[in-house]
Protein backbone atom coordinates (compact mmCIF):
# COMPACT_ATOMS: atom_id res chain seq x y z
CA UNK A 1 0.00 0.00 0.00
CA UNK A 2 2.55 2.24 1.35
CA UNK A 3 4.55 1.85 -1.86
CA UNK A 4 1.84 2.59 -4.39
CA UNK A 5 0.64 5.43 -2.84
CA UNK A 6 4.23 6.38 -3.35
CA UNK A 7 4.31 6.28 -6.86
CA UNK A 8 1.12 7.44 -7.41
CA UNK A 9 2.57 10.71 -5.84
CA UNK A 10 5.39 10.50 -8.19
CA UNK A 11 3.27 10.06 -10.88
CA UNK A 12 1.65 12.85 -9.92
CA UNK A 13 4.83 15.25 -9.95
CA UNK A 14 5.93 14.10 -12.96
CA UNK A 15 2.78 14.89 -14.32
CA UNK A 16 2.58 18.16 -12.77
CA UNK A 17 6.24 19.01 -13.51
CA UNK A 18 5.49 18.22 -17.48
CA UNK A 19 2.57 20.40 -17.82
CA UNK A 20 4.63 23.30 -16.18
CA UNK A 21 7.53 22.76 -18.91
CA UNK A 22 5.21 22.01 -21.85
CA UNK A 23 3.20 25.20 -20.81
CA UNK A 24 6.67 27.36 -20.88
CA UNK A 25 8.03 26.00 -24.14
CA UNK A 26 4.74 26.70 -25.87
CA UNK A 27 3.75 30.26 -24.22
CA UNK A 28 5.76 32.14 -26.65
CA UNK A 29 3.94 30.07 -29.75
CA UNK A 30 0.27 30.57 -27.83
CA UNK A 31 1.02 34.63 -27.39
CA UNK A 32 2.10 34.99 -30.92
CA UNK A 33 -0.90 32.99 -32.10
CA UNK A 34 -3.45 34.99 -29.94
CA UNK A 35 -1.81 38.27 -30.65
CA UNK A 36 -1.85 37.95 -34.02
CA UNK A 37 -5.67 37.92 -34.35
CA UNK A 38 -5.89 40.87 -32.54
CA UNK A 39 -7.09 44.15 -33.70
CA UNK A 40 -3.75 46.47 -33.21
CA UNK A 41 -5.53 49.03 -30.63
CA UNK A 42 -6.69 45.43 -28.69
CA UNK A 43 -2.76 44.65 -28.29
CA UNK A 44 -1.59 47.80 -26.16
CA UNK A 45 -4.38 47.70 -23.51
CA UNK A 46 -3.13 47.76 -19.54
CA UNK A 47 -2.93 45.30 -18.26
CA UNK A 48 -1.81 43.44 -21.50
CA UNK A 49 -4.40 40.53 -22.92
CA UNK A 50 -3.84 36.99 -23.52
CA UNK A 51 -6.69 36.41 -25.96
CA UNK A 52 -8.18 38.42 -28.77
CA UNK A 53 -11.67 39.29 -28.41
CA UNK A 54 -12.20 38.06 -31.92
CA UNK A 55 -10.11 35.82 -34.76
CA UNK A 56 -9.24 37.96 -37.29
CA UNK A 57 -6.81 37.61 -39.93
CA UNK A 58 -6.65 41.27 -41.04
CA UNK A 59 -2.93 41.07 -39.69
CA UNK A 60 -1.68 38.55 -41.60
CA UNK A 61 -3.13 40.03 -44.80
CA UNK A 62 -1.31 43.60 -43.32
CA UNK A 63 2.06 41.60 -42.54
CA UNK A 64 1.89 40.05 -46.48
CA UNK A 65 0.93 43.69 -48.13
CA UNK A 66 3.67 45.96 -45.82
CA UNK A 67 6.68 44.09 -47.50
CA UNK A 68 6.99 41.23 -49.94
CA UNK A 69 6.47 38.39 -47.88
CA UNK A 70 4.73 36.31 -50.42
CA UNK A 71 8.15 36.58 -52.74
CA UNK A 72 10.25 35.56 -49.86
CA UNK A 73 8.40 32.49 -48.56
CA UNK A 74 8.81 31.86 -52.28
CA UNK A 75 12.46 32.22 -52.69
CA UNK A 76 13.20 30.62 -49.43
CA UNK A 77 11.58 27.56 -50.56
CA UNK A 78 13.33 27.37 -53.66
CA UNK A 79 16.53 27.85 -51.91
CA UNK A 80 15.92 25.30 -49.13
CA UNK A 81 14.63 22.98 -52.01
CA UNK A 82 17.34 23.58 -53.94
CA UNK A 83 20.24 23.16 -51.35
CA UNK A 84 18.43 20.27 -49.74
CA UNK A 85 18.63 18.06 -52.84
CA UNK A 86 22.19 19.08 -53.49
CA UNK A 87 22.87 17.82 -49.93
CA UNK A 88 21.60 14.53 -50.88
CA UNK A 89 23.25 14.35 -53.78
CA UNK A 90 26.85 15.14 -53.26
CA UNK A 91 26.06 13.26 -49.41
CA UNK A 92 25.26 10.14 -51.30
CA UNK A 93 27.78 10.21 -53.92
CA UNK A 94 30.69 11.19 -51.50
CA UNK A 95 28.91 8.52 -48.91
CA UNK A 96 29.03 5.52 -51.66
CA UNK A 97 32.90 6.69 -52.48
CA UNK A 98 33.68 5.89 -48.62
CA UNK A 99 32.13 3.20 -47.99
CA UNK A 100 32.16 1.00 -50.85
CA UNK A 101 35.64 1.95 -52.48
CA UNK A 102 39.05 1.96 -51.64
CA UNK A 103 41.03 4.25 -53.47
CA UNK A 104 44.71 6.70 -52.50
CA UNK A 105 44.22 9.34 -50.30
CA UNK A 106 40.77 7.64 -48.78
CA UNK A 107 42.17 8.36 -45.49
CA UNK A 108 43.36 11.96 -46.10
CA UNK A 109 40.11 12.83 -47.64
CA UNK A 110 37.83 11.78 -44.92
CA UNK A 111 40.26 13.97 -42.23
CA UNK A 112 39.78 16.63 -45.25
CA UNK A 113 36.01 16.57 -44.31
CA UNK A 114 36.19 15.90 -41.29
CA UNK A 115 37.94 19.12 -39.77
CA UNK A 116 34.94 21.15 -41.66
CA UNK A 117 32.36 19.00 -39.90
CA UNK A 118 31.55 21.65 -37.03
CA UNK A 119 32.71 24.84 -38.66
CA UNK A 120 29.62 27.38 -39.68
CA UNK A 121 31.89 28.34 -42.47
CA UNK A 122 29.00 30.91 -43.94
CA UNK A 123 29.69 32.76 -40.16
CA UNK A 124 32.98 32.09 -38.96
CA UNK A 125 34.26 32.86 -42.73
CA UNK A 126 31.60 35.32 -44.03
CA UNK A 127 34.12 38.34 -45.17
CA UNK A 128 36.54 35.60 -47.62
CA UNK A 129 33.19 33.57 -48.57
CA UNK A 130 31.94 37.50 -49.56
CA UNK A 131 34.66 38.41 -51.77
CA UNK A 132 34.84 34.86 -53.35
CA UNK A 133 31.28 35.47 -54.11
CA UNK A 134 31.71 38.94 -55.56
CA UNK A 135 34.95 37.45 -57.75
CA UNK A 136 32.22 35.14 -59.01
CA UNK A 137 29.64 37.72 -60.03
CA UNK A 138 27.28 35.70 -57.38
CA UNK A 139 26.58 38.97 -55.01
CA UNK A 140 22.43 39.05 -55.05
CA UNK A 141 21.46 35.93 -56.85
CA UNK A 142 20.47 33.03 -56.03
CA UNK A 143 23.95 31.12 -56.51
CA UNK A 144 25.42 32.72 -53.10
CA UNK A 145 22.65 31.56 -51.22
CA UNK A 146 22.87 27.64 -52.66
CA UNK A 147 25.55 26.69 -54.39
CA UNK A 148 28.14 27.05 -50.96
CA UNK A 149 25.83 24.69 -49.01
CA UNK A 150 25.28 22.07 -51.30
CA UNK A 151 27.77 19.46 -50.14
CA UNK A 152 28.46 18.84 -45.94
CA UNK A 153 30.47 16.65 -44.19
CA UNK A 154 27.47 16.22 -42.43
CA UNK A 155 25.71 14.52 -44.91
CA UNK A 156 28.20 13.00 -46.13
CA UNK A 157 28.58 11.16 -42.68
CA UNK A 158 25.54 10.33 -42.13
CA UNK A 159 25.08 8.11 -45.57
CA UNK A 160 28.20 6.64 -45.24
CA UNK A 161 27.20 5.22 -41.69
CA UNK A 162 24.02 4.16 -43.45
CA UNK A 163 25.84 2.19 -46.27
CA UNK A 164 28.14 0.57 -43.98
CA UNK A 165 24.90 -1.25 -42.77
CA UNK A 166 23.97 -2.36 -46.03
CA UNK A 167 25.34 -5.84 -45.92
CA UNK A 168 29.08 -6.15 -48.58
CA UNK A 169 26.63 -9.36 -50.27
CA UNK A 170 24.27 -7.04 -51.94
CA UNK A 171 26.90 -5.71 -53.46
CA UNK A 172 28.92 -8.81 -54.49
CA UNK A 173 25.85 -10.10 -55.96
CA UNK A 174 25.23 -7.22 -57.90
CA UNK A 175 28.80 -7.27 -59.31
CA UNK A 176 28.22 -11.09 -60.03
CA UNK A 177 24.53 -9.94 -62.17
CA UNK A 178 27.00 -7.35 -63.91
CA UNK A 179 25.67 -4.44 -62.40
CA UNK A 180 27.81 -1.48 -62.33
CA UNK A 181 28.80 0.42 -59.39
CA UNK A 182 26.32 3.09 -60.23
CA UNK A 183 23.56 0.81 -61.33
CA UNK A 184 24.19 -0.97 -57.63
CA UNK A 185 23.94 3.00 -56.27
CA UNK A 186 20.81 3.83 -57.70
CA UNK A 187 18.89 0.19 -58.06
CA UNK A 188 19.99 -0.82 -54.73
CA UNK A 189 21.61 1.73 -51.87
CA UNK A 190 19.57 4.49 -52.66
CA UNK A 191 16.59 2.73 -52.80
CA UNK A 192 17.22 1.01 -49.45
CA UNK A 193 17.88 4.61 -48.21
CA UNK A 194 14.21 5.93 -47.68
CA UNK A 195 13.55 6.68 -44.61
CA UNK A 196 17.47 7.79 -44.21
CA UNK A 197 17.31 10.22 -47.19
CA UNK A 198 13.79 11.71 -45.83
CA UNK A 199 15.35 12.55 -42.34
CA UNK A 200 18.00 14.07 -43.77
CA UNK A 201 16.05 15.81 -46.04
CA UNK A 202 13.80 17.37 -43.67
CA UNK A 203 16.79 18.37 -41.58
CA UNK A 204 18.77 20.11 -44.96
CA UNK A 205 15.34 21.71 -45.56
CA UNK A 206 15.13 23.46 -42.15
CA UNK A 207 18.66 24.45 -41.37
CA UNK A 208 18.38 26.00 -44.86
CA UNK A 209 15.40 27.78 -44.30
CA UNK A 210 16.85 28.92 -41.35
CA UNK A 211 19.84 30.61 -42.24
CA UNK A 212 19.78 34.23 -41.25
CA UNK A 213 23.16 35.90 -41.56
CA UNK A 214 24.73 35.11 -44.83
CA UNK A 215 21.66 35.75 -46.97
CA UNK A 216 21.30 39.28 -45.27
CA UNK A 217 24.64 39.72 -46.49
CA UNK A 218 24.79 38.50 -50.36
CA UNK A 219 21.59 39.68 -50.99
CA UNK A 220 20.71 43.37 -52.01
CA UNK A 221 17.04 43.84 -52.84
CA UNK A 222 13.92 42.46 -51.83
CA UNK A 223 13.34 40.91 -54.70
CA UNK A 224 16.03 38.35 -53.48
CA UNK A 225 15.86 38.28 -49.98
CA UNK A 226 14.64 34.94 -47.96
CA UNK A 227 11.57 34.89 -45.68
CA UNK A 228 14.04 34.95 -42.03
CA UNK A 229 14.85 38.86 -43.21
CA UNK A 230 11.40 39.78 -43.04
CA UNK A 231 11.12 39.12 -39.18
CA UNK A 232 13.88 41.79 -39.08
CA UNK A 233 12.23 43.98 -41.54
CA UNK A 234 8.75 43.90 -39.66
CA UNK A 235 10.62 44.85 -36.58
CA UNK A 236 12.52 47.58 -37.85
CA UNK A 237 10.22 49.24 -39.72
CA UNK A 238 8.14 49.35 -36.39
CA UNK A 239 7.44 53.03 -36.95
CA UNK A 240 3.51 52.54 -35.68
CA UNK A 241 5.18 49.45 -33.47
CA UNK A 242 1.91 47.41 -34.62
CA UNK A 243 2.82 44.03 -32.58
CA UNK A 244 -0.38 42.45 -33.99
CA UNK A 245 1.20 42.57 -37.45
CA UNK A 246 4.85 41.45 -36.68
CA UNK A 247 3.43 38.86 -35.19
CA UNK A 248 1.54 37.47 -37.95
CA UNK A 249 4.31 37.94 -40.35
CA UNK A 250 6.96 35.86 -37.89
CA UNK A 251 4.44 33.01 -37.56
CA UNK A 252 3.97 32.99 -41.78
CA UNK A 253 8.01 32.80 -41.52
CA UNK A 254 7.88 30.08 -38.74
CA UNK A 255 4.86 27.75 -40.58
CA UNK A 256 6.05 26.06 -42.90
CA UNK A 257 8.90 24.82 -40.56
CA UNK A 258 6.56 24.19 -37.80
CA UNK A 259 4.17 22.38 -40.12
CA UNK A 260 6.73 19.84 -41.18
CA UNK A 261 8.16 19.39 -37.90
CA UNK A 262 4.58 18.77 -36.46
CA UNK A 263 3.64 16.27 -39.23
CA UNK A 264 6.93 14.54 -38.95
CA UNK A 265 7.93 14.45 -35.91
CA UNK A 266 8.85 10.67 -34.97
CA UNK A 267 11.42 10.80 -38.09
CA UNK A 268 12.64 14.59 -37.47
CA UNK A 269 13.45 13.36 -33.91
CA UNK A 270 14.96 9.56 -35.07
CA UNK A 271 17.50 11.50 -37.85
CA UNK A 272 18.45 14.25 -36.09
CA UNK A 273 19.38 11.93 -32.95
CA UNK A 274 21.33 9.73 -35.77
CA UNK A 275 23.01 12.43 -37.98
CA UNK A 276 24.37 12.85 -34.21
CA UNK A 277 26.27 9.87 -34.92
CA UNK A 278 29.82 9.44 -35.27
CA UNK A 279 30.78 9.16 -39.10
CA UNK B 1 33.04 12.56 -53.93
CA UNK B 2 34.36 15.20 -56.33
CA UNK B 3 30.88 17.68 -55.98
CA UNK B 4 31.46 17.19 -52.27
CA UNK B 5 35.38 17.76 -52.49
CA UNK B 6 34.82 20.34 -55.12
CA UNK B 7 32.21 22.53 -52.92
CA UNK B 8 34.28 21.75 -49.71
CA UNK B 9 37.12 23.09 -51.22
CA UNK B 10 36.02 26.13 -53.00
CA UNK B 11 33.52 27.38 -50.51
CA UNK B 12 35.60 26.12 -46.92
CA UNK B 13 39.60 25.43 -47.87
CA UNK B 14 39.56 28.56 -50.00
CA UNK B 15 37.74 31.01 -48.00
CA UNK B 16 40.23 30.05 -44.77
CA UNK B 17 43.19 30.28 -46.20
CA UNK B 18 42.14 33.81 -48.36
CA UNK B 19 41.26 34.65 -44.46
CA UNK B 20 44.71 33.52 -43.35
CA UNK B 21 46.27 36.19 -46.18
CA UNK B 22 44.22 39.06 -45.64
CA UNK B 23 44.79 38.73 -41.91
CA UNK B 24 48.33 39.89 -42.62
CA UNK B 25 47.56 42.86 -44.78
CA UNK B 26 45.90 46.18 -44.53
CA UNK B 27 44.36 48.18 -47.07
CA UNK B 28 44.59 51.71 -47.94
CA UNK B 29 41.50 53.73 -46.97
CA UNK B 30 42.02 54.90 -50.45
CA UNK B 31 42.14 52.42 -53.78
CA UNK B 32 42.90 48.92 -52.98
CA UNK B 33 46.70 49.25 -52.23
CA UNK B 34 47.02 46.73 -49.86
CA UNK B 35 50.17 46.46 -47.13
CA UNK B 36 51.78 43.77 -45.87
CA UNK B 37 51.67 43.75 -41.73
CA UNK B 38 52.52 40.94 -40.51
CA UNK B 39 51.02 40.30 -37.08
CA UNK B 40 49.73 43.97 -36.88
CA UNK B 41 46.18 42.94 -36.94
CA UNK B 42 45.90 40.64 -34.55
CA UNK B 43 47.94 42.81 -32.14
CA UNK B 44 45.64 45.63 -32.46
CA UNK B 45 42.67 43.54 -32.35
CA UNK B 46 43.95 42.49 -28.33
CA UNK B 47 44.47 45.76 -28.17
CA UNK B 48 40.95 46.77 -29.29
CA UNK B 49 38.74 47.36 -26.24
CA UNK B 50 35.59 46.46 -28.27
CA UNK B 51 37.30 43.41 -29.11
CA UNK B 52 38.01 42.31 -25.22
CA UNK B 53 34.51 43.13 -24.22
CA UNK B 54 33.59 41.05 -27.38
CA UNK B 55 35.36 38.27 -25.84
CA UNK B 56 33.88 38.19 -22.40
CA UNK B 57 30.58 38.89 -23.53
CA UNK B 58 30.75 35.34 -25.43
CA UNK B 59 32.72 33.84 -22.87
CA UNK B 60 29.87 34.72 -19.96
CA UNK B 61 26.83 33.83 -22.84
CA UNK B 62 27.83 30.43 -24.02
CA UNK B 63 29.23 29.35 -20.44
CA UNK B 64 25.55 30.76 -18.61
CA UNK B 65 23.77 29.10 -21.94
CA UNK B 66 25.24 25.96 -22.68
CA UNK B 67 25.44 24.80 -18.87
CA UNK B 68 22.27 25.58 -18.40
CA UNK B 69 21.03 23.81 -21.62
CA UNK B 70 22.78 20.26 -20.70
CA UNK B 71 21.40 20.73 -17.27
CA UNK B 72 17.65 21.60 -17.67
CA UNK B 73 18.00 19.13 -20.95
CA UNK B 74 18.91 16.03 -18.87
CA UNK B 75 16.17 17.03 -16.33
CA UNK B 76 13.32 17.55 -18.77
CA UNK B 77 14.34 14.41 -20.82
CA UNK B 78 14.06 12.54 -17.41
CA UNK B 79 10.31 14.02 -16.70
CA UNK B 80 9.44 12.67 -20.36
CA UNK B 81 11.45 9.31 -20.08
CA UNK B 82 8.12 8.42 -17.90
CA UNK B 83 5.12 6.68 -19.30
CA UNK B 84 2.60 9.11 -17.81
CA UNK B 85 -0.34 10.56 -19.53
CA UNK B 86 -0.10 12.54 -22.56
CA UNK B 87 3.72 12.42 -22.21
CA UNK B 88 4.06 12.27 -26.49
CA UNK B 89 1.71 15.61 -25.79
CA UNK B 90 4.27 17.40 -23.96
CA UNK B 91 6.46 16.17 -26.39
CA UNK B 92 5.61 17.84 -28.97
CA UNK B 93 5.19 20.88 -27.42
CA UNK B 94 8.63 20.92 -25.60
CA UNK B 95 10.28 20.28 -28.55
CA UNK B 96 8.75 22.81 -31.15
CA UNK B 97 11.12 25.47 -30.38
CA UNK B 98 13.54 23.14 -32.65
CA UNK B 99 12.03 23.90 -35.61
CA UNK B 100 11.91 27.70 -35.97
CA UNK B 101 15.02 29.61 -36.69
CA UNK B 102 16.62 31.82 -33.71
CA UNK B 103 15.68 34.48 -35.62
CA UNK B 104 11.94 34.02 -35.02
CA UNK B 105 12.77 33.05 -31.26
CA UNK B 106 14.40 36.41 -31.05
CA UNK B 107 10.70 38.17 -32.53
CA UNK B 108 8.85 36.25 -30.17
CA UNK B 109 10.34 37.41 -27.24
CA UNK B 110 11.27 40.70 -28.31
CA UNK B 111 7.39 41.03 -28.20
CA UNK B 112 7.21 38.97 -24.92
CA UNK B 113 10.18 41.40 -23.32
CA UNK B 114 8.38 44.49 -24.60
CA UNK B 115 8.13 46.88 -22.01
CA UNK B 116 4.96 48.63 -23.15
CA UNK B 117 2.70 45.39 -24.63
CA UNK B 118 5.20 42.41 -23.36
CA UNK B 119 3.78 39.79 -21.10
CA UNK B 120 6.61 38.93 -19.63
CA UNK B 121 7.75 42.49 -18.48
CA UNK B 122 3.88 43.20 -17.34
CA UNK B 123 4.10 40.40 -15.31
CA UNK B 124 7.87 40.92 -13.74
CA UNK B 125 6.83 44.30 -13.23
CA UNK B 126 4.03 43.59 -11.01
CA UNK B 127 6.11 40.70 -9.23
CA UNK B 128 9.14 43.74 -8.54
CA UNK B 129 6.96 46.56 -8.81
CA UNK B 130 9.84 48.21 -11.29
CA UNK B 131 9.58 48.52 -14.88
CA UNK B 132 12.62 47.25 -16.26
CA UNK B 133 13.23 48.26 -20.07
CA UNK B 134 14.54 44.44 -20.76
CA UNK B 135 16.32 44.93 -24.20
CA UNK B 136 17.75 48.29 -23.51
CA UNK B 137 19.14 48.29 -20.23
CA UNK B 138 23.01 46.85 -19.95
CA UNK B 139 22.62 43.83 -17.59
CA UNK B 140 19.22 43.24 -18.85
CA UNK B 141 20.07 43.16 -22.50
CA UNK B 142 22.37 40.24 -21.67
CA UNK B 143 20.06 38.13 -19.41
CA UNK B 144 17.18 38.54 -22.13
CA UNK B 145 19.21 37.20 -24.92
CA UNK B 146 20.67 34.47 -22.51
CA UNK B 147 16.85 33.23 -21.32
CA UNK B 148 15.83 33.55 -25.09
CA UNK B 149 18.73 31.37 -26.49
CA UNK B 150 18.06 28.60 -23.93
CA UNK B 151 14.66 27.96 -24.58
CA UNK B 152 15.55 28.24 -28.59
CA UNK B 153 18.22 25.92 -27.68
CA UNK B 154 16.61 23.67 -24.95
CA UNK B 155 15.20 21.19 -27.07
CA UNK B 156 18.33 20.09 -28.80
CA UNK B 157 19.44 18.63 -25.77
CA UNK B 158 16.28 17.20 -24.28
CA UNK B 159 15.95 15.12 -27.46
CA UNK B 160 19.37 13.49 -27.30
CA UNK B 161 18.83 12.74 -23.89
CA UNK B 162 15.49 11.24 -24.14
CA UNK B 163 17.08 9.06 -27.21
CA UNK B 164 20.05 8.17 -25.13
CA UNK B 165 17.65 7.19 -22.25
CA UNK B 166 15.70 5.48 -23.78
CA UNK B 167 18.50 3.10 -25.19
CA UNK B 168 19.94 2.49 -21.55
CA UNK B 169 19.04 -1.31 -21.32
CA UNK B 170 15.94 -1.92 -18.85
CA UNK B 171 18.65 -4.05 -17.05
CA UNK B 172 20.96 -2.01 -15.96
CA UNK B 173 18.74 0.16 -14.30
CA UNK B 174 16.79 -3.10 -12.63
CA UNK B 175 20.07 -4.37 -11.44
CA UNK B 176 21.07 -0.77 -10.16
CA UNK B 177 17.05 -1.12 -7.94
CA UNK B 178 18.41 -4.54 -6.53
CA UNK B 179 21.54 -3.00 -5.45
CA UNK B 180 19.63 -0.60 -3.16
CA UNK B 181 20.39 2.83 -4.73
CA UNK B 182 17.69 5.43 -5.15
CA UNK B 183 16.12 7.09 -7.57
CA UNK B 184 18.66 10.13 -7.08
CA UNK B 185 21.53 8.08 -7.13
CA UNK B 186 20.16 5.98 -10.23
CA UNK B 187 19.48 10.04 -12.07
CA UNK B 188 23.03 11.05 -11.25
CA UNK B 189 25.61 8.18 -11.08
CA UNK B 190 24.39 5.76 -13.22
CA UNK B 191 22.06 6.99 -15.73
CA UNK B 192 24.42 10.43 -16.27
CA UNK B 193 27.46 8.87 -16.71
CA UNK B 194 26.27 6.34 -19.05
CA UNK B 195 25.09 9.10 -21.04
CA UNK B 196 28.24 10.84 -21.19
CA UNK B 197 29.30 10.43 -24.92
CA UNK B 198 25.88 12.25 -25.32
CA UNK B 199 26.83 15.07 -22.81
CA UNK B 200 29.69 15.81 -24.73
CA UNK B 201 28.34 15.72 -28.07
CA UNK B 202 26.07 17.86 -26.53
CA UNK B 203 28.57 20.30 -25.25
CA UNK B 204 30.00 20.87 -28.47
CA UNK B 205 27.18 21.23 -30.56
CA UNK B 206 25.61 23.88 -28.44
CA UNK B 207 28.73 25.69 -28.00
CA UNK B 208 28.93 26.17 -31.50
CA UNK B 209 24.90 27.07 -31.98
CA UNK B 210 25.28 30.09 -28.74
CA UNK B 211 28.57 31.14 -30.71
CA UNK B 212 27.25 31.28 -34.11
CA UNK B 213 23.80 30.69 -34.98
CA UNK B 214 22.41 32.75 -32.10
CA UNK B 215 23.43 35.88 -34.29
CA UNK B 216 19.95 36.48 -35.71
CA UNK B 217 18.56 36.00 -32.05
CA UNK B 218 20.84 39.05 -31.10
CA UNK B 219 20.57 40.69 -34.19
CA UNK B 220 16.42 41.02 -33.68
CA UNK B 221 16.57 41.32 -29.85
CA UNK B 222 19.32 44.13 -29.45
CA UNK B 223 21.82 44.66 -32.26
CA UNK B 224 24.39 43.90 -29.95
CA UNK B 225 23.35 47.07 -27.35
CA UNK B 226 22.80 48.41 -25.58
CA UNK B 227 26.73 49.73 -25.57
CA UNK B 228 27.98 46.47 -26.59
CA UNK B 229 26.53 44.57 -23.57
CA UNK B 230 25.18 41.71 -26.00
CA UNK B 231 28.09 42.40 -28.66
CA UNK B 232 29.59 38.71 -29.22
CA UNK B 233 32.56 37.88 -31.49
CA UNK B 234 30.36 36.69 -34.19
CA UNK B 235 28.39 39.98 -34.30
CA UNK B 236 31.73 41.82 -33.75
CA UNK B 237 32.95 40.14 -37.00
CA UNK B 238 29.60 41.49 -38.59
CA UNK B 239 29.98 45.06 -37.47
CA UNK B 240 33.90 45.01 -38.15
CA UNK B 241 33.86 43.87 -41.77
CA UNK B 242 30.35 44.88 -43.05
CA UNK B 243 29.65 48.07 -41.52
CA UNK B 244 32.99 49.50 -40.25
CA UNK B 245 34.97 47.83 -43.58
CA UNK B 246 37.90 46.74 -41.26
CA UNK B 247 38.85 43.90 -43.54
CA UNK B 248 42.37 42.73 -42.05
CA UNK B 249 41.11 42.66 -38.67
CA UNK B 250 37.66 41.11 -39.58
CA UNK B 251 40.11 38.45 -41.48
CA UNK B 252 41.72 37.79 -38.62
CA UNK B 253 38.99 37.38 -36.36
CA UNK B 254 37.74 35.14 -38.86
CA UNK B 255 41.12 33.23 -38.04
CA UNK B 256 40.83 33.40 -34.05
CA UNK B 257 37.22 31.70 -34.61
CA UNK B 258 38.52 29.36 -37.36
CA UNK B 259 41.51 27.77 -34.73
CA UNK B 260 38.76 27.68 -32.40
CA UNK B 261 36.47 25.72 -34.06
CA UNK B 262 39.78 23.52 -35.25
CA UNK B 263 40.55 22.69 -31.78
CA UNK B 264 37.14 22.00 -30.84
CA UNK B 265 36.88 19.22 -33.90
CA UNK B 266 40.35 18.04 -32.56
CA UNK B 267 38.77 17.60 -29.31
CA UNK B 268 36.12 15.64 -30.21
CA UNK B 269 38.09 13.73 -32.62
CA UNK B 270 40.49 12.74 -30.10
CA UNK B 271 38.03 12.24 -26.93
CA UNK B 272 34.91 11.39 -28.54
CA UNK B 273 35.60 8.80 -30.73
CA UNK B 274 36.28 6.46 -28.45
CA UNK B 275 33.13 6.91 -25.82
CA UNK B 276 30.44 7.72 -28.32
CA UNK B 277 27.98 4.53 -27.93
CA UNK B 278 23.98 5.92 -28.44
CA UNK B 279 22.97 2.31 -29.43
Amino acid sequence: MKISSKKKLTYVLIEIGLIIVSLIMFMPFLLAIFISFMEPTEVFTYPPKIFPSKINFGNYIDALNTIPLGKMLLNSLLVSSCVTVGKLITGTLGAFAFSSFNFKGKNTLFFTLFITLFLPAETVLILPLFMIMSKFGWINTYWALIIPFTASATNTFLFRQHFLTIPTELEDAAKIDGASPMQYFRKILIPLSGPMIAGASIINFVTAWSMYLWPMIVSMDTNKYVAQIAVKMFIASDVINNWAVIMAGTILVALPTLILFFVLQDLFVKSLVTSGLKG
Amino acid sequence: MIPTLLIIILFIYWPTVSAFLLSFYKEAPFGNVKIFVGFENYIELFRNQYYIEALKVTLIYVLITVSSVIFFGYLIALLLDNKVFGVKFYRTLIFTPYAISFTIAGALWAFMLNPVVGHISYFVSRLTGTRINWLAEPPYALISITIASIWKMLPFSIIFYLAGLQSIPEEVIESAIIDGTNNWQRIWKIKFPMLSPTTFYLIIMEITHSMFQSFGLIDIMTKGGPIGTTTTLIYRLYLDAFYFQKTGEAAAQSVILFLIMCFITFFYFRFGEKTVHYQ
